[in-house]
C-alpha cells in the first residue's frame, strides 16, 4: 500500500503490519528472515523518518498498564497517543510534562523524535520525563533502559528515530495541574530584534511560541505575536473532544500563493489588536490550534509540502536568524504560520534536536524549486553553528547530517552493539548513510 | 454504576467498546482465550477507571465449560447490565471449499458457540428481568454471496436468532442489540482487500455500538452506510444475483 509521512512527501509502496502482541513482534526478527523493519506510530513525523520497506506499527501497541496517583507515573504501551493520556488524566489533574504541537502522536513516536514543546526553556524535551522505556531491540531482546540502566542505549533511543530498534513501553512522569485551562498573554513585535527580545523578557513563562511573518521584509521582517501561557490556578477540568472537522480532499495547490499567504498573514497579525491581550482558553487551543482540522496537510494539495526546521545557537542568535529568515523572505515561498521559539539546554540524548538558542519552523508547499532554496539555507544554517530537525527532514544530504549532528558515530555503535544496525532502519537513515 | 461482561474481550472492536463504557467507570468482567493480552486489556481498563476488573480465560468452542464460566462471571458481576460478546473468526472461503472440516469449525465459533452463550445469557438476563445483550454479527449474514458464504451463513443464524430472543425478552424488560459491523480495520481483517474508504476504524465502530446499547436500538449497522449497501444488495434479484461476484 501507498504510505507517506505528514508532509505527504515522499510516498512509498510498502508493506505495513500492525502487531497486537510482543510475540508476533518477535516472530518479524527471527533469524534467518533478514527484513529491515521501519517502526512506525501515527506517521506524523513529516518526511522519511518513518518510512520503508517493511513498516511494523505501533497503534494497537496501545494499552495503559499502570498508573500511580500519587506519584503520577504513567506507565503505558508504546501505541498509546498523547491524546488519550490527556483525556484520561486532565480530569483527575494531570498533564503531558511535555507536548509537540498536536497530541495525535504516539508515545514511542514522542519518544523517538524525542519531541519539544512550548515548554522547552524550562522543562526540556519530552524524554525528559521518561523514567525508562522497554526497547525491543535487533537482537530480539526486550531491553529496560533508563538513566541507571543501559544509559548509552537510553541515550540513543531517546530522539533515535527508531533507529535502536522498537519501543514497547515507557513510563513517563505526568505533570499535576489545578486546572485545564491556560492563562494564556500574546505580545505583538513589530520586528525580529523585538520578537527576539521578547522571548528574553518572558524567560521565566513556563510556555512560549511566537508565530513569525516569514513574507513580510524590510522593517517589518520578522514581526511576531508572541504566546505565553501557564497553567491556571482554577477552572473547568474537562478534557478536549476529538474534532470533527476534516478537510475531505487535497485543496487545489493554486490556492496558495504568495498573495494569498500574505494576505493571511496581514489578517492574522492584525488581527490582534494591542500590544498585549490577556485571556484564560483551554489547553486545546493554546496547545493545539491545527488538530481542530482533521488531515490539515491536505491544505498543500496533492502533491503535498515540506517543512523545514532548523536551530541555531544563541551566540549565532540575532544575526543568524536576520540572514536567514532575509533569505526566505526574498525567496516568497515560505507560507503561512511560521513558528519561533527560543530553546533551553540540550540534553544527552545522542541524536536530539533542541540545543540552546532560537528555532524557526516553517512549511513550503512541495515543488522543485524549493529545493535549491532548501540547499541554500542549509548551508547557512550550517554555518552558524545549527542544525535541522529529523522529524521534519525529507531531504537533507548525508554531509549535512554528519557535520550537525557529530554524536552520530558514538549513536552507530549502539545501534551495532544491539544488533539494530541493519534490522531497523527507514528511508531517512539510508539517505543519511546510517545503513553502511 | 454498570457491571459489563464482555466476551471475546481481546477483540479489537470489544477492546474498543470497553474502553468507551468505561469512560463512565464501571466494574468489568473479562472472558477471552489469549491470557498476554487479557491481562493488558484488563490493566488498561483499570487505569482508564474502571472500578474493578476481573478476567477468566475461555474457549468459545469449548460450549460445555460455556455455563461454568457465565456462572463465575454472573457470580462476581452480581447483577449483568450489559453483556457483549464479540468473539469470531474470519477464514477463507476457499479454504472452506475444499476442507469441511474447516468450514464447520467456522460455523462452531461464529454461531454455535455463539447460540449456546446467548441461551444461556438469556436466561440469566430473564430472571433480573432488566439489561442489555448486545451481539456481533455481520453485514455477510443479511445475504449468501459467493465470496463469503460459509461465515455469512454463521452470522445469519446469529442475527435470526437474536431477532428472536429479542421478542422473547422485550415482554420481560430485557433488551438484544444486534450489531452489523461492515469492514473494519482490526487484526482479523489484516491483508483483506477492500477500497480503503469502506474500511472502518474500531473506535468508530465502537462509538456506534455503545449509542446501539444506550438507545437501546434493535439492529446497529456500523458504519451507517452499511444499511443502504446492504438495502441495495438485499434487494439485487435472484436470477441477477447468481450471475455476479460480490
Amino acid at each position: 500500500m501507498n504510505v507517506h509521512g505528514w508532509g505527504k512527501y515522499p510516498v512509498i509502496d510498502a508493506e505495513v503490519s500492525a502487531p497486537s502482541m510482543l510475540a508476533h513482534l518477535r516472530d518479524l526478527l527471527t533469524p534467518g528472515t533478514d527484513k529491515r523493519l521501519t517502526p512506525r506510530g501515527f506517521g506524523r513525523s513529516y518526511g522519511d523518518s518513518s518510512l520503508g520497506k517493511t513498516m511494523v506499527s505501533t497503534i494497537r501497541l496501545n494499552h495503559m498498564l499502570d498508573f500511580d496517583q500519587k506519584s503520577g507515573v504513567l506507565h503505558c504501551q508504546s501505541g498509546v497517543p498523547l491524546a488519550d493520556i490527556l483525556k484520561v488524566f486532565v480530569p483527575r489533574g494531570w498533564f503531558l510534562p511535555v507536548t509537540p504541537g498536536t497530541k495525535y502522536v504516539t508515545v514511542g513516536g514522542a519518544i523517538a523524535s524525542d519531541v519539544h514543546g512550548k515548554n522547552h526553556h524550562v522543562d526540556g524535551c519530552f524524554c525528559d520525563h521518561v523514567l525508562f522505556l522497554e526497547l525491543l531491540t535487533g537482537n530480539g531482546e526486550v531491553v529496560r533502559c533508563s538513566l541507571q540502566e543501559q544509559s548509552g542505549l537510553f541515550h540513543a533511543t531517546c530522539g533515535g528515530m527508531g533507529l535502536t530498534g522498537m519501543v514497547l513501553t515507557a513510563a513517563i512522569q505526568l505533570k499535576s495541574i489545578k486546572s485545564a485551562c491556560i492563562d494564556q498573554v500574546t505580545y505583538k513585535a513589530a520586528g525580529l530584534d523585538e520578537s527576539l527580545e521578547q522571548f528574553e523578557q518572558h524567560a521565566d513563562e513556563p510556555y512560549s511560541v511566537a508565530w513569525i511573518d516569514c513574507i513580510s521584509g524590510g522593517r517589518a521582517l520578522g514581526r511576531s505575536l508572541l504566546m505565553t501561557g501557564r497553567h491556571a490556578s482554577e477552572g473547568e477540568s474537562w478534557a478536549h473532544r476529538d474534532s470533527r472537522i476534516t478537510m475531505p480532499f487535497d485543496m487545489p495547490a493554486i490556492l496558495l500563493n504568495p498573495f494569498s499567504i500574505k494576505v493571511f498573514n496581514m489578517f492574522y497579525y492584525h488581527k490582534v489588536r494591542h500590544r498585549e491581550t490577556r485571556v484564560s482558553v483551554h489547553y486545546e487551543p493554546f496547545f493545539y490550534p491545527l488538530d481542530r482540522i482533521g488531515n490539515w496537510n491536505r491544505m498543500y494539495g496533492k502533491s503535498g509540502f515540506i517543512q523545514y526546521q532548523f536551530v541555531v545557537p544563541k551566540e549565532a542568535g540575532k544575526k543568524a536568524m536576520k540572514s536567514i529568515l532575509k533569505v526566505i523572505a526574498g525567496s516568497r515561498k515560505g507560507s503561512f504560520l511560521a513558528v519561533l521559539k527560543a530553546f533551553g539546554p540540550c540534553n544527552n540524548n545522542l541524536l536530539s534536536f533542541p540545543v540552546e538558542g532560537y528555532t524557526l519552523a516553517l512549511d513550503f508547499a512541495f515543488n522543485a524549486d524549493v529545493f535549491p532554496l532548501l540547499d541554500r539555507l542549509d548551508a547557512m544554517v550550517l554555518d552558524y553553528g545549527g542544525k535541522l530537525y529529523l522529524t521534519k527532514d525529507a531531504r537533507m544530504s548525508g554531509t549535512t547530517f554528519r557535520q550537525s549532528y557529530p554524536q552520530w558515530e558514538a549513536f552507530q555503535k549502539i545501534r551495532d552493539a544491539c544488533g539494530s544496525l541493519h534490522r531497523f532502519t527507514s528511508l531517512q537513515s539510508h539517505r543519511l548513510g546510517l545503513d553502511e | 454504576m454498570k457491571n459489563i461482561l464482555i466476551i471475546g474481550a481481546t477483540s479489537a472492536i470489544a477492546d474498543a467498546v470497553a474502553r468507551k463504557l468505561v469512560e463512565r467507570g464501571g466494574r468489568f468482567y473479562l472472558l477471552a482465550r489469549n491470557t498476554e493480552r487479557l491481562a493488558v486489556i484488563a490493566s488498561d481498563l483499570a487505569v482508564r477507571g474502571a472500578t474493578e476488573v476481573e478476567v477468566s480465560t475461555f474457549d468459545a468452542n469449548d460450549t460445555v465449560s460455556h455455563q461454568g464460566c457465565l456462572e463465575k462471571a454472573h457470580t462476581w458481576l452480581g447483577t449483568i447490565n450489559i453483556a457483549f460478546i464479540a468473539h469470531g473468526t474470519l477464514g477463507d472461503q476457499k479454504e472452506y471449499e475444499v476442507n469441511v472440516e474447516c468450514a464447520l469449525r467456522e460455523i462452531q465459533t461464529n454461531a454455535v458457540s455463539t447460540i449456546s452463550l446467548l441461551t444461556r445469557l438469556a436466561n440469566i438476563i430473564e430472571s433480573q428481568g432488566h439489561g442489555t445483550i448486545a451481539v456481533i454479527s455481520s453485514v455477510a449474514g443479511d445475504r449468501g454471496r459467493p465470496s463469503n458464504y460459509v461465515y455469512g451463513t454463521a452470522k445469519a443464524a446469529v442475527t435470526t436468532f437474536c431477532e428472536g430472543l429479542r421478542a422473547r425478552l422485550y415482554k420481560k424488560g430485557a433488551h438484544v442489540l444486534t450489531i452489523k459491523p461492515g469492514i473494519v480495520r482490526t487484526p482479523m481483517t489484516d491483508g483483506f482487500e477492500a477500497p480503503e474508504i469502506l474500511i472502518a476504524d474500531p473506535e468508530a465502530v465502537a462509538q456506534d455500538i455503545v449509542r446501539g446499547i444506550e438507545k437501546k436500538k434493535d439492529t446497529v449497522y456500523t458504519p451507517w452506510y452499511w444499511k443502504y449497501i446492504m438495502m441495495g444488495i438485499i434487494h439485487i434479484p435472484g436470477f441477477l444475483f447468481k450471475k455476479i461476484n460480490i
